[in-house]
């Protein structure tokens, strides 16, 4: 089970984001518990300075914008 | 964009991507310069009266709003481009610890460049912060970011040419470098939020992800979707507006309340544009309409600052980060220098 963390306060691209890891998460038959992160000092504790950020089990993966699906298979794999 | 990531795409060299930039700007370039024919073509064919006010605006319509929208395209495709070099994180990267002063003027430069949207104001002042970016410096970044965009610039450019462009970046990077510095040196960190100074930043060690020319195309071409499809209906807004300016408001009564003698005009145009909020893309087509009506620079020109630089949207999310008091002395700074800027405008443009 992939803990994958979805960084943003809650605005439309971090919905996108969230819904992309579950598709391509379901897409390549992993197993993830997504969970977003809106709160403002815990996304700024992760370090990043743009939204929407990605976190998978604990490592900060991506920061700022859309992912793009091929970088997303490649961390959840 | 699960519609771009397809494998298939794979097959396209980059030589293929740059061959199809090439041959859209080759056809952008045609098409842009048919658009003047086109519009007397197709005004020919209404039933408007030769000289008439109507045909004076629906001219003026039926050519500003392709030229626009076309000009907005390419600017907003190229700058998407020069935007995939650049990212907030790097960006902090590049100023935490750097002094008052160069790194006011640092983070203003910054600004143009690095990809800003406003959901994202509250985690990049906070990230900014909290990882040792001075507050003074914080602000310069957050005043030249949404100020001096590639939209405004790129439309400044073309509709005004590039000596009205040039004085407003100039003036855009001095308001943010020195309402920042004045910002900086009033010492105000106690009037963050409690929260904001107690938060400790990890440091992103993350590698992002290494971009090919081919995303670096695609990031243009998701920037011109996403800001172009947004903008619109703004812009067009924006055009009739200034549609009905070119053909119905007779130039010397805007030349007697936006002229350059009537001084009050400049505090009037800020006060009037503070509370209105649109982006650059609205604006400036009425900016367009109001210089060719004799309406002063300076004073056009701190209207369309203070509406895209200070919304009361903006303030509402700073709100989470600021005290009501440091959002006050942001507007009220970032006010003074704009109208500072307006009556230097005036003074030197004749």
């Amino acid at each position: 089970m992939k803990d994958v963390k979805v960084l943003g306060p809650g605005c439309k691209r971090c919905e996108t984001t969230a819904q992309m890891v579950r598709d391509e998460a379901a897409r390549l038959g992993i197993a993830v518990q997504v969970e977003k992160v809106t709160d403002y000092a815990e996304i700024a504790g992760y370090g990043i300075a743009s939204t929407p950020g990605i976190v998978i089990d604990g490592k900060v993966v991506h920061a700022g914008g859309l992912p793009k699906t091929e970088d997303l298979a490649k961390w959840l794999a | 964009m699960s519609v771009l990531g397809h494998p298939g795409e794979k097959a396209l060299s980059p030589a293929l991507w740059l061959a199809g930039v090439a041959g859209f700007v080759a056809a952008w370039f045609l098409l842009y310069g048919e658009l003047a024919p086109f519009a007397e073509w197709a005004v020919g064919h209404l039933p408007l009266t030769k000289g008439s006010h109507a045909r004076e605006a629906v001219t003026f319509f039926l050519y500003d709003t392709p030229k626009v929208l076309m000009l907005l395209t390419l600017v907003v495709f190229g700058m998407g481009v020069i935007r995939s070099f650049f990212s907030p994180e790097r960006t902090r990267a590049l100023l935490a610890g750097k002094a008052e002063g160069a790194g006011n003027v640092a983070a203003a430069v910054l600004g143009i460049f690095t990809p800003f949207c406003s959901c994202s104001a509250v985690p990049l002042f906070v990230g900014f912060v909290s990882a040792g970016v001075p507050l003074g410096v914080t602000f310069s970044f957050l005043i030249a970011a949404p100020m001096i965009n590639e939209v405004a610039l790129g439309l400044l450019f073309a509709l005004l040419g590039w000596k009205v462009a040039l004085t407003y970046l100039g003036f855009g990077l001095s308001v943010a470098i020195l309402s920042g510095w004045v910002i900086g040196h009033l010492k105000l960190e106690g009037w963050l939020e409690d929260w904001v100074r107690n938060v400790r930043a990890g440091s992103a060690d993350f590698e992002p992800e290494r971009l090919t020319i081919i995303d670096r195309i695609r990031a243009g071409i998701e920037a011109v979707k996403e800001i172009v499809g947004k903008v619109w209906l703004w812009i067009i807004a924006g055009i009739a507006a200034g549609a009905f300016i070119h053909g119905y408001v007779p130039a010397d009564l805007l030349a007697s309340i936006m002229g350059k003698d009537a001084w009050w005009s400049v505090p009037a145009a800020v006060i009037l544009g503070v509370p209105m909020y649109s982006n650059a893309a609205g604006i400036i087509p009425v900016v367009e309409a109001l210089l060719g009506k004799g309406a002063a620079l300076g004073t056009v020109l701190a209207f369309m600052m203070s509406v895209i630089a200070l919304s009361l949207p903006e303030m509402i999310i700073l709100r989470k980060v600021l005290s009501v008091k440091l959002i006050a002395v942001f507007v009220g700074i970032v006010a003074l220098g704009i109208l500072a800027v307006g009556f230097l405008f005036n003074l030197l443009f004749t």
